[in-house]
């Protein structure tokens, strides 16, 4: 038996079950998604709501056909959703698995303490991008603004544009990585070497957000380590 | 929490709109301060007549008109609309008569907007039914701002209500708090400068009508009030010539920017500018820490 053309498959899977916030609101929508009666869903007139498929703990697909408010997709458990539009504060914030995409700009803390999963900023994300990230991997088309990667502790983010002032500031761990120029670097935040399993995983990174920059071209940041112990004797205080 | 809308219109052909385009901006703002609003419109004919100007005020006596007028020489044309707790007087005299005459004829009441363009609403209650009762939706003109307030440092009340307009025809709306507020009140009490309120916003509201009466430009005055003020602010400030936005260092309190030929606008969520007319081709973005965004007329 051969496989089906695309155009066979895309004919035979199924048709997303539409919910339009015109006609019903975010907590129906919500109840919906939580317990799931299909496995692929789109969300009409979204208008910059919050808390749009905040919650999704199954393997469903969400597009959202415009702008998203504060929260959209917080706490994504194996949930694949996508923002048609711009996403407001923290979209992905506190993630656990699954994949957030961003076809426009996020604002302030995207991705903010995501634990896992991929979230993918095609557009640029404004300041605290990756707030306190303890395992997520943020990818962000353009460029982040200040303060990105603040107390980060886990995962990595990779930004193709330019990083704003105070990147990484007071960072645990994490790996980030940057194509464009970096404003200043935030407290026992360090460039360092990029070596070749670095260039492996921005690879795979890259390729998993759908871009094509080479590996080559970034630059790559992490902790210096010099906060993790206290250093004075408080002697003077 | 506290939510801010603001309008600048460049096409006239939007002018009749003002009104409306406001009211659905602030729908999605009043979730973020449901305690109360003010609003500020400039250029509404019908409110501040073309060679009159207006001043607005708290707590006015039902004799205002007469009062004022015998306060004023030769008893001009003066007129009251009164909107919930708003009186707006209007008379064709210069804006510090008018000022002096609603002072004098009622001592208990407060000023609490006044100019040749402006027309200042403030009231304690939800903001949609504030919005009735001041007749947004029929409000025309060129520029327009409001606030819905979640009041965290001083009572619930029209007195609370931002915009704090203490300079004729500016504005200063305000999400956030300052820190040292009582520090640069002290200051300005001794460099002979009256105060209405314990209010933090009012002091950076005479702090800037200061800065601008010293012949600062809104860029000029809003960078010396970064230098000067400590805490958390988003502030939009209007004139009679423009519009200026401005977060801190921080810039933890939102604000997004939509830029169009058309309009400018600015809110502090993306859903209450989800409804301007031709927001899809909008240049729509987040203002940096420190920096200040002017437009003028």
């Amino acid at each position: 038996m051969g496989a089906l053309s695309r155009a066979e498959a895309q004919e035979r899977a199924p048709q997303p079950v539409t919910i339009d916030l015109a006609e019903v609101g975010v907590r129906a929508l919500n109840a919906e998604l939580h317990a799931p009666t299909a496995t692929s869903y789109e969300v009409l007139h979204p208008h910059g709501a919050h808390s749009i498929a905040a919650g999704v703990h199954d393997e469903i697909d969400v597009g959202v056909r415009g702008h998203a408010g504060y929260f959209c997709a917080g706490m994504n458990q194996r949930g694949r959703v996508v923002v048609d539009g711009s996403a407001g504060n923290g979209v992905a914030e506190n993630m656990m698995s699954g994949s957030v995409r961003v076809r426009g700009d996020a604002s302030q803390a995207a991705g903010a303490t995501g634990r896992g999963g991929l979230l993918v900023v095609e557009g640029r994300a404004s300041m605290r991008c990756g707030i306190s990230m303890k395992g997520i991997d943020i990818v962000v088309g353009g460029d982040i603004g200040a303060m990105g990667a603040f107390m980060a502790q886990a995962g990595r983010l990779v930004v193709c544009g330019d990083a704003g002032d105070a990147l990484g500031d007071s960072i645990y761990e994490a790996r980030l990585y940057v194509r464009g120029r970096t404003g200043t670097l935030g407290a026992d935040c360090v460039e360092k070497p990029v070596r070749d399993e670095h260039l492996a995983e921005l690879r795979e990174l890259l390729t998993a957000a759908g871009l094509d920059h080479d590996p080559a071209e970034f630059r790559r940041f992490g902790s210096a380590r010099g906060l993790y112990h206290f250093t004075g004797d408080h002697g003077s205080y | 929490m506290c939510g801010i809308i603001g309008l600048h219109l460049r096409d006239p052909e939007l002018h009749p709109m003002l009104g409306r385009l406001l009211d659905d901006m602030l729908c999605g703002v009043s979730e973020r301060g449901p305690d109360s609003v003010g609003i500020a419109v400039y250029g509404d004919e019908t409110r501040n007549p073309a060679g009159h100007t207006a001043v607005s005020v708290l707590r006015a006596p039902g004799d205002l008109a007469a009062t004022v007028a015998t306060l004023l020489p030769g008893a001009p044309d003066v007129r009251v609309q009164p909107a919930g707790d708003t009186t707006v007087v209007t008379a064709p005299v210069d804006v510090d008569a008018l000022t002096a005459a609603a002072v004098a004829a009622a001592p208990d009441a407060l000023v609490v907007g006044s100019g040749h363009e402006l027309v200042v609403y403030k009231g304690a209650g939800h903001p949609q039914d504030l919005a009735r009762t001041y007749g947004l939706r029929e409000v025309s003109g060129w520029q327009g701002v409001a606030h819905t307030r979640m009041a965290t440092e001083s009572a619930i009340n029209p007195e609370g209500c931002h915009p704090y307009s203490v300079g004729a025809d500016q504005c200063l709306v305000h999400n956030g708090s300052f820190s040292n507020h009582a520090t640069i009140r002290r200051e300005l009490r001794r460099q002979g400068v009256s105060f209405d309120s314990e209010n933090d916003t009012e002091v950076g509201a005479r702090f800037v009508a200061a800065c601008l009466a010293e012949g600062d430009d809104l860029e000029k005055a809003l960078l010396r009030l970064g230098e000067t003020f400590d805490g958390f602010y988003t502030l939009l400030v209007t004139t009679a010539e423009g519009f200026a936005v401005v977060r801190d260092e921080i810039a933890c309190k939102p604000a997004v920017i939509a830029e169009h030929p058309r309009w400018v606008a600015m809110a502090s969520e993306f859903r209450a500018l989800a409804d301007l007319p031709g927001i899809d081709e909008a240049r729509i973005f987040e203002p940096d820490p420190g920096k200040v965004y002017t437009w003028g007329r």
